[in-house]
């Protein structure tokens, strides 16, 4: 039921960034969808009653570093959460490139709304 | 797991509010609110890496998007595009949804259980036993972006320096006296 | 973008070296708890913004300078794409934890271990910091509020400026 949920956000999303007139609501709508995947990435590595990928002292058998069975039964899944971490920052680099567009295009057009801006034509 | 529910809950009202307010400023501050929960869901759903990440970029964000939107008087645009087009996307989205209903629910393994963390021998499997002796980092989610897939980390260091690139020239505006030297 | 009140000023000149090197620890101790090279980096970038908003743009305009951050954010990359390299020359593949596996392996759970793990933490913090201060420093030094017609910029209510 979560996962649905999640892809109730994405649609969301989706239907803001395409019928939408205003720039930035066009913008916002991607912002969305970019949150709807990655919580959906983080929900696939989860595991019930698991705990952080994060080794303590406890959890080492050996001076060479094995761990324990019980540490390897319980942690979740920490390679969703290795994307999810570059595509968190990758998100922000776009809307700070979408926002300066969005400037750009306001002080030359005095506009935010994109069916006025098509029909100016330069 | 309820506190999952809730939070779902929360983001999807918030998502709902920031879709369909006419005034802008209401609609960024209920983007913050979506970040917000989504931290909190990333704490219980045990990934603590993410979610000091999550909230630090809300925040920078945020910045970015009031900077953009506050000083600039027109802020509510009436309207949607015309009755026709918006009904028929409605449709569409709807009949996209309960598609997915069928494949997320009844195809995916169920929620708790996560498939690679389980097979012998997948990837996953492999980062949780051996990361350690290999790599002698105690945080796992460190060891996999930099050292078992660090050609990642460079993808992405390529493509956020390019996008600062790009915004930096968006935003610059040539002198006069540039453009009068290039005109000689 | 005016700066604030005498309070406001007082309390971030403060503040914003406790945000500092609260960012410096959680990049310095990427591999041992959570945090890393990325929320650390965020988090040195937002200690300058806070500065940015308490002061106001005349005073960014004079001390913090655009070259300096577009230099450090183009030595964090040549840094990581070093320790890259130097994997190669010390016999091993593209990305070779060489540190660890070579020359000095360290105990586990210490600040010296894991090889040449803190090492990419320091250059990708550096990297994301310097990226995301810049971004913020060029929409606020950039963006003042004009409106253009051709080649001739204004400020409505008053002063016209040339488009510079």
């Amino acid at each position: 039921m979560l996962y649905s949920l999640c892809f109730l956000l994405f649609m969301i999303g989706l239907y803001c960034a395409v019928v939408k007139k205003n720039m930035v609501k066009i913008v916002l709508g991607i912002l969305v969808m970019e949150y709807a995947v990655n919580l959906f990435l983080i929900m696939l590595g989860y595991r019930a009653g698991g705990v952080a990928p994060i080794v303590s002292k406890e959890d080492i058998v050996e001076a060479g570093g094995t761990l324990s069975s019980m540490f390897v039964a319980k942690s979740v899944d920490p390679l969703p959460q290795a994307l999810v971490l570059t595509a968190i920052v990758i998100s922000l680099g776009s809307l700070a490139l979408m926002i300066s567009i969005c400037i750009r295009t306001y002080e030359k057009y005095e506009t935010f709304d994109i069916t006025e801006i098509r029909s100016l034509k330069g | 797991m309820a506190i999952l529910y809730i939070l779902m809950l929360f983001i999807l009202i918030a998502a709902f509010i920031a879709v369909e307010t006419k005034f802008l400023l209401s609609s960024v501050i209920c983007i913050g609110a979506i970040g917000f929960g989504a931290s909190i869901m990333f704490l219980f759903l045990r990934a603590p890496d993410i979610a000091i990440t999550q909230i630090v970029v809300e925040v920078l964000g945020l910045i970015i998007l009031i900077r953009a939107t506050i000083s600039r008087d027109l802020t509510f645009i009436s309207g949607d595009r015309e009755f026709f087009g918006v009904v028929v996307s409605l449709v569409i989205v709807f009949v996209i949804f309960l598609a997915g209903i069928h494949v997320f629910d009844d195809s995916l393994p169920e929620f708790g259980s996560p498939v690679f963390a389980e097979t012998e021998g997948a990837a996953s499997q492999t980062y949780i036993k051996d990361g350690m002796k290999k790599t002698g980092a105690a945080n796992l989610v460190a060891s996999v972006i930099l050292d078992f897939r660090a050609y990642d980390t460079l993808g992405e260091a390529t493509v956020l320096f390019t996008s600062i690139i790009g915004a930096t020239v968006v935003l610059r505006r040539k002198s006069k006296k540039l453009l009068e030297e290039i005109d000689k | 973008m005016k700066g604030m009140t005498v309070i406001v000023k007082t309390i971030a000149s403060w503040v914003k070296v406790l945000i500092f090197l609260f960012g410096i620890y959680i990049i310095i101790t990427g591999h041992l708890t959570p945090g890393g090279g990325f929320a650390g980096g965020v988090i040195i970038a937002s200690s300058y913004v806070l500065l940015m908003l308490a002061f106001g743009r005349e005073f960014v305009e004079e001390n913090l300078p655009l070259g300096a951050a577009s230099r450090l954010d183009c030595v964090g990359a040549l840094m990581f794409a070093a320790i890259a390299v130097l994997g190669i020359t010390t016999g091993g593949v593209f990305f070779t934890n060489f540190l660890y596996q070579k020359y000095l392996p360290g105990k586990a759970l210490e600040l010296v271990s894991a090889g040449s793990i803190p090492l990419s933490n320091i250059a990708i913090g550096l990297k994301v910091g310097a990226s995301l201060f810049l971004i913020i420093l060029v929409l606020s030094i950039f963006c003042q509020d004009y409106r253009c017609k051709g080649n001739v910029c204004e400020i409505p209510g008053g002063k016209e400026k040339e488009n510079n």
